[in-house]
């Protein structure tokens, strides 16, 4: 962008930004979104957060119960809350135990179960093709795994214990697939991605040995093709016979039609390999053993990584969720765990670390502890725009909702589905209408607007792979494409809610509400009430820009186009747009 | 053929060049090389396959143009499905009628020497402005896998996923570009998943702009809606703003700043001078009658406009297609009419606005067809797919026109003279444009990608195209 472009737009920007608050009336904006009181710090997180807080001279806020609602929902169920449950929280009277009552209630839902297996499915890397090559039939395994430990609340240690060391199908036994999304399967290309999944670092950042050691405990694993199309057998492998051609599972004669399998694997090939002779792996933390010839490797590696005093293992998953859900790890980005990069708060992390341990991972006891506290009800208004502030987590940042939950969130206001569909023609790939995204088990089943809106493309697994940043394509989308346009045009949904036979504001107050998750306020009645014809039951050609700000305007019957203009601007605002 | 290199030696080629051939240089750096030398033919054969010496690793290339660019903008006309060669570009009247199907005579052009099929009368006066590649050739029949290889010159089936030549040039081009419209635009509907960004990540997407050029109104989508008026436009957008409560409340948001700046940008397409571009009805309906008024002809007019706004990369996907696999006659007679008239028109055009110098127009698809005609059921006088040769029309920004390049052999079923590879065509459009070949190009995770693939890549040379690269 050059020099004058940039001035126009900064003035632009600037235009925009003293209109919107001249326009925001009467009541301070904030209003709707935080409560004036400040809170007094009750559980040991709000303590710990608030002990680096005061120094900084820094009072947070809590955000209000329609804020609440909306956020929680979001965050720990990936869905939009109906107007009905939005309405039900907003006027429960129970104000000192809502909150937490509905945080129990989230923990149990079913979309709980897809949403946090589509961020596991991110860092896991489940995906049919391109670039991991899972095939269709090995992510639906992989996901159906992964979903039922979520699910059932898997404890975090036997979860990675069995990514770690499973043996068998990629179709049939879901977490071996953990082996075959990784790119480069070479022992140092497997460790880089155990290191980036479990410890949450990157080995790029390692000296070159202590890769090297840890990349032992991954030399003895085979991969080998049964009879069926695209199966693998991984498992532990310490005579390399998957190394020698021709040696498929058991149960098929030959894999090439026409070529003889070796009747028995050529002695020479299969005794010199890897283990014939004592082999020495060192552990991350620099601790040397010498591997037993009975024993995979990959189980003396797991259990050394989830014993309770490992330094990374349980520092890594409290970080990572306490990101997820307060939007920035106290280690930042969350997978770059490494010396040089501390915590904004050790105290903090220590603590999450220990109630982990102590609750036998438990993660659902994590998830409670971090929504039921203040820090993560702060309000979103930054008062304190500095980046220390951000560290230390005075006000819940503002992030864009992720692609898939966007999208749900669109269909599920206006009753709408998109098309979702792999460029693999499997009959695995059958995507049922009305599946939501989050619910999508395989990364290569997509839609243009998951694809514009920065899915994770799952090729390292990083987190950074998901990319929520604005680009103007996105909002061409939004604003103006005939996607949305017909999702609203057609929409039964808001037919209902804009019958005309309810008064005005009923439908303003349901269209917030199933928009918004929030009552509408005065002042935002007063300009809806405003916008579209002026003259009562006589249709005017269209409503000009300046017209609408005369206050106190008559109230005019607003055609459906009139109607439809305030669901496409509720929907395009950065309340709609933005986690907050 | 003027002799080389015409680019300045990257660190890594001087390293190269100051130890001897065969010993020193590794295949990757030997492929480099070749492409910026006359020896490019030589070095990228078997001559150096035995060389084991460790690779001098290069210094981080620098994705800076090595050279002043000729080529300002690029206009790809992606004839997907696969022309025939034999019935268009490269005739063998000579070949019988086994081959040559319904289509017996070739047409002289106003070059010497050079003849077309007769389908293609415009064109014939327009060969002085185009080369012709004969002797393209990767080999490969499949139609996902050859246009990967056409899109990215990269093998398909590598682990990495490369981004294809429109979003290369999106990438280098992005940063020095001012304009309104996205770097990289598709007339009118995506093409595959080959075609994409690849690693790049989503902002290195094309804009697909959907909808007919040929219609009343060009509905381009997110920029031109259907049944929403100025008026509306404008309310709407007021309305937006005025309700943004979280947005008044969260002024000083550098999120919401970073989105607002992204929602001004696309209003300056929806409402401002950036759909103009679109607006076909701006140009005289003579200059449209003369496109054709077909889909094609006004692919043709609206990418010219858009080069006249600066768009790095705008490829056409030839609406329809050319998989021609039965029935294949009948659609050439229905295609090729139009396909002459849109191209031939649009080199004109380009030369008459003065942009024809700046702007590389290329034209193939992602393989040809068989020469020999499929009289069989179920084909019933079709072609099928063929990648072992076929031809690719490259003009404009700095291409000389008037030449052919290569040649297949009298049944236009093998090259006979000189091949041209994937990596040779879009290595000699990234070297007139001024982007380095050899660049690294980001990948998440840090792995070793560039523009194109080196030699040790498996990657096939002839060489630059440096015979018509003025």
């Amino acid at each position: 962008m050059n020099i004058a472009c940039l001035i126009s737009l900064l003035a632009a920007m600037a235009a925009f930004n003293a209109a919107a608050q001249t326009d925001a009336t009467a009541e301070p904006a904030s209003s709707v979104f935080e409560n004036p009181l400040p809170p007094a710090p009750v559980v040991p997180i709000d303590r710990l957060v608030a002990a680096n807080l005061v120094p900084l001279g820094i009072q947070p806020l809590l955000c209000t119960d329609a804020v609440f609602v909306r956020r929680v929902y979001l965050d720990v169920i990936g869905t939009l809350p109906s107007a009905q449950e939005a309405r039900n929280f907003i006027l429960d009277a129970d104000a000192a135990n809502k909150r937490r009552v509905l945080i129990d209630r989230l923990l149990e839902r079913d979309e709980f179960a897809d949403l946090w297996a589509l961020r596991w499915g991110d860092v896991l890397r489940i995906k049919a093709e391109f670039p991991v090559n899972l095939w269709p039939n090995a992510a639906q395994a992989y996901h159906r795994w992964l979903r039922s430990a979520i699910a059932a609340n898997m404890p975090y240690d036997q979860f990675t214990r069995e990514l770690l060391t499973s043996s068998g199908s990629n179709f049939r036994v879901g977490p071996v697939n953990f082996y075959r999304a990784i790119q480069n399967r070479k022992p140092d290309g497997l460790a880089t991605a155990v290191a980036l999944t479990f410890m949450g670092t990157r080995t790029e950042t390692w000296p070159a040995e202590r890769l090297a050691g840890m990349a032992v405990f991954f030399s003895q694993l085979g991969y080998k093709p049964t009879s069926e199309w695209k199966e693998e057998h991984v498992f532990w492998d310490p005579l390399g016979t998957s190394t020698t051609p021709g040696n498929t599972v058991p149960g098929r004669a030959e894999i090439t039609p026409g070529t003889p399998p070796p009747r028995s694997p050529a002695p020479e090939a299969a005794r010199e390999p890897v283990a014939s002779h004592p082999q020495f792996a060192t552990f991350p933390d620099g601790q040397k053993i010498e591997l037993a010839p009975d024993r995979d490797p990959r189980q003396v590696f797991a259990e050394w990584l989830t014993r309770p005093n490992n330094p990374w293992f349980a520092r890594n998953l409290a970080n990572r969720l306490w990101a997820w859900l307060v939007g920035r790890g106290v280690i930042h980005e969350p997978d770059d765990i490494r010396p040089d990069n501390p915590p904004s708060n050790p105290a903090l992390l220590a603590y999450l670390e220990q109630e982990l341990v102590a609750s036998h991972y438990d993660l659902k006891h994590l998830y409670r502890l971090i929504l039921n506290s203040q820090t993560y009800q702060f309000s979103s208004v930054p008062h304190f725009p500095s980046p220390a502030a951000a560290a230390n987590f005075a006000s819940y940042p503002l992030r864009r909702l992720d692609a898939e939950v966007l999208i749900d969130a669109i269909n599920k206001i206006t009753g709408a589905s998109d098309l979702y569909t792999s460029a693999i023609p499997e009959p695995f790939t059958y995507i049922p209408e009305n599946q939501p995204a989050i619910a999508l088990p395989d990364g290569s089943i997509t839609s243009p607007f998951l694809a514009l809106f920065g899915r994770s493309a799952r090729a390292t697994g990083m987190l950074n792979e998901r990319d929520n940043k604005p680009v103007p394509a996105q909002w061409l989308h939004l604003l103006n494409s005939s996607s949305i346009q017909r999702k609203l045009e057609q929409s039964a949904k808001l037919k209902t809610i804009l019958d005309p036979s309810h008064p005005p504001a009923t439908i303003i107050e349901e269209l917030y509400l199933t928009i918004l998750s929030r009552f509408p306020s005065p002042a935002e009645v007063q300009t809806i009430e405003a916008y579209g014809p002026q003259k009562p039951s006589k249709p005017a050609p269209a409503a000009k820009p300046g017209q609408a700000a005369k206050p106190p305007a008559p109230v005019g019957v607003k055609r459906r186009e009139d109607w439809q203009d305030i669901a496409w601007a509720l929907l395009n605002s950065s309340e709609f747009l933005y986690l907050h | 053929m003027s002799p080389q290199p015409r680019i300045h030696p990257h660190p890594a080629y001087s390293i190269g060049l100051n130890l001897s051939l065969g010993h020193s240089i590794n295949r990757r750096d030997a492929l480099r090389l070749g492409l910026f030398s006359t020896a490019g033919m030589l070095c990228s054969s078997n001559l150096l396959a035995e060389s084991t010496a460790p690779p001098p690793e290069p210094a981080p290339a620098i994705p800076t143009p090595p050279r002043a660019a000729k080529a300002k903008s690029v206009i790809q006309i992606f004839l997907w499905g696969g022309m025939s060669h034999i019935d268009t570009w490269d005739p063998k009247p000579d070949a019988g009628y086994d081959y040559m199907g319904d289509f017996r005579t070739a047409i002289p052009t106003n070059v010497d020497g050079i003849q077309l099929g007769e389908l293609f009368p415009n064109l014939a006066k327009q060969a002085d402005k185009y080369a012709l590649i004969r002797s393209m050739t990767h080999r490969n029949n499949g139609h996902e896998t050859a246009a990967y290889l056409m899109q990215t010159a990269h093998a398909p089936g590598e682990r990495l996923a490369y981004p294809s030549v429109g979003a290369v040039f999106a990438h280098f081009k992005s940063p020095g570009y001012k304009g309104l419209i996205p770097p990289y635009v598709v007339l009118t509907q995506p093409q595959g998943r080959f075609c994409e960004e690849g690693f790049l990540g989503p902002k290195m997407k094309p804009f697909a702009t959907g909808s007919d050029p040929n219609a009343t109104r060009f509905e381009v989508e997110g920029i031109v809606s259907r049944g929403i008026s100025d008026t509306r436009q404008v309310a709407r957008r007021e309305l937006l703003r005025k309700m943004d409560t979280l947005g008044a409340a969260m002024a000083a948001s550098p999120q919401l700043a970073a989105a607002e700046e992204a929602k001004q940008q696309a209003y300056e397409l929806i409402l401002g001078q950036g759909r103009d571009v679109f607006d076909l009805t701006k140009e005289k309906p003579d200059l449209r009658d003369r496109y054709g008024r077909h889909t094609f002809g006004q692919d043709c007019l609206a990418a010219r406009r858009l080069v006249e706004a600066g768009v790095p990369y705008i490829v056409i996907n030839y609406p329809g297609g050319w998989d021609t696999h039965s029935n294949h006659f009948p659609t050439m007679r229905r295609q090729c009419p139009q396909l002459d008239q849109g191209l031939a028109m649009l080199l004109q055009d380009l030369q008459d606005h003065g942009l024809l110098d700046t702007t590389i127009v290329w034209c193939c698809g992602e393989f040809g067809r068989g020469p020999k005609v499929d009289w069989q059921p179920p084909w019933n006088g079709g072609r099928n797919h063929y990648g072992n040769v076929f031809t690719a029309l490259v003009a404009g920004g700095g291409f000389q026109g008037g030449h052919v390049v290569g040649s297949s052999d009298k049944r236009a079923e093998e090259v006979q003279d000189r091949p041209v590879y994937p990596v040779d065509l879009l290595g000699s459009i990234y070297a007139l444009s001024g982007i380095d070949p050899n660049a690294r190009l980001p990948h998440p995770m840090g792995s070793e990608a560039h523009v194109l693939p080196a030699a040790a890549e498996g990657a096939k040379s002839g060489g630059l195209l440096t015979e018509i690269m003025g």
